[in-house]
């Protein structure tokens, strides 16, 4: 049953290894969040956990890393536009 | 639906790929131009609004960690329900898809919670001279609020009860915010429709099979794409949020 297309997907382990994965970093996120003491280094480490999330489900889940690059350059393109939309609104509004 | 699509590597068109995905991707693609919109007004205007509430005073992180939990797991199940699919196994397609359903309805359930906690929430403030809690709120406080509390202590009570909630109109955090995870909470409720859909739809013989799996797959995506955008949300809103540096 399985077709040409769909053959160089994951296996439902890798799905649930993802999962998991995913699960250990919104509980590390929600951790580092309640240790005070870790002051402004904060933000660019839960943005970093953020961003590990996001790619995981992108490539594995949505299947971008076995998909055809047009499929990437679609998706990315549209993704680093928006993120230059927010940095370039909030540095013309001061922000920062 | 009426044509059968058994997609092979090759499609038959001037792209060699599958247009319905292609669109399907541009489409993705241009919703996060959408939302990076919503999520810039947000960060523009956060700390600008004039009365309280702030995000300090509204949010509960353990609860939101819940439902970003029960999010992150209906995507598993999604993709479990494409796998089955693609496999031959309807049964198993139908247990997963009915069980990413009943995850993004439970998101949405806890959405509905938390939007109804933010708009009758109030605060208790102790009507001793001096108190601490009207120090610390007294610059987020509206002058009805402020009269509301010194007409409350004029009556001698202890403890005062005033309304600190939170609607669209109450200041610039609660406009943006409600605008943000309210098209957020339409994209998922519309995911749901869709995936119910498919589920019922499977039903009816050969409407859903192995050799109609990108009709499964585009949902996916779809479903994929309103998880990501609300690890983005928990992480800029709700955790930046909440953190008194940001």
């Amino acid at each position: 049953m399985i077709n040409e297309e769909t053959s160089n997907h994951p296996t439902p382990k890798t799905y649930v290894l993802t999962a998991l994965i995913l699960s250990v970093l919104t509980a590390i996120e929600v951790g580092i969040f309640y240790i005070t003491s870790l002051g402004y280094w904060m933000i660019p480490i839960l943005a970093i956990l953020s961003i590990g999330k996001f790619a995981l489900v992108v490539m594995v889940y949505m299947h971008l890393k076995y998909e055809t690059k047009l499929f990437t350059i679609l998706f990315l393109s549209g993704l680093l536009l928006a993120t230059a939309v927010v940095f370039a609104l909030m540095i013309l509004f001061r922000s920062f | 639906m009426s044509e059968p699509n058994n997609h092979s590597t090759h499609e038959d068109t001037t792209t060699g790929l599958n247009h319905r995905k292609l669109l399907m991707w541009a489409f993705l693609g241009s919703d996060c131009m959408f939302f990076a919109s919503l999520i810039a007004t947000y960060l523009v205007y956060k700390g600008k609004s004039v009365t309280g509430p702030d995000p300090i005073d509204l949010f509960s992180i353990p609860v939101t960690s819940v439902s970003t939990f029960v999010l992150l797991m209906s995507s598993m199940s999604m993709v479990l329900a494409y796998a089955a699919l693609t496999k031959g196994s309807l049964k198993g397609f139908r247990v997963w898809m009915l069980s990413t359903a009943i995850m993004g309805m439970t998101f949405l359930g806890f959405q509905v919670f938390e939007f109804r906690d933010f708009t009758v929430n109030e605060v208790k403030i102790s009507c001793e001279e001096n108190s601490p809690k009207y120090i610390e709120l007294e610059s987020k406080l509206s002058s009805k609020q402020k009269s509301d509390y010194k007409k409350q202590c004029a009556d001698g009570i202890e403890e005062a009860h005033v309304e600190f909630g939170m609607t669209p109109r109450t200041n610039l955090f609660g406009t943006t915010f409600f605008v943000l995870t309210g098209f957020h909470g339409a994209h998922v409720t519309l995911g749901v429709i869709w995936l119910l859909s498919l589920f019922f739809y499977s039903f009816k013989r050969g409407a859903v099979s192995a050799e109609r799996h990108l009709d499964v797959d585009l949902a996916a995506l779809y479903w994929h794409f309103v998880d990501i955008v609300w690890i983005v949300i928990f992480t800029v809103v709700y955790l930046f949020g909440v953190y008194e540096g940001f």
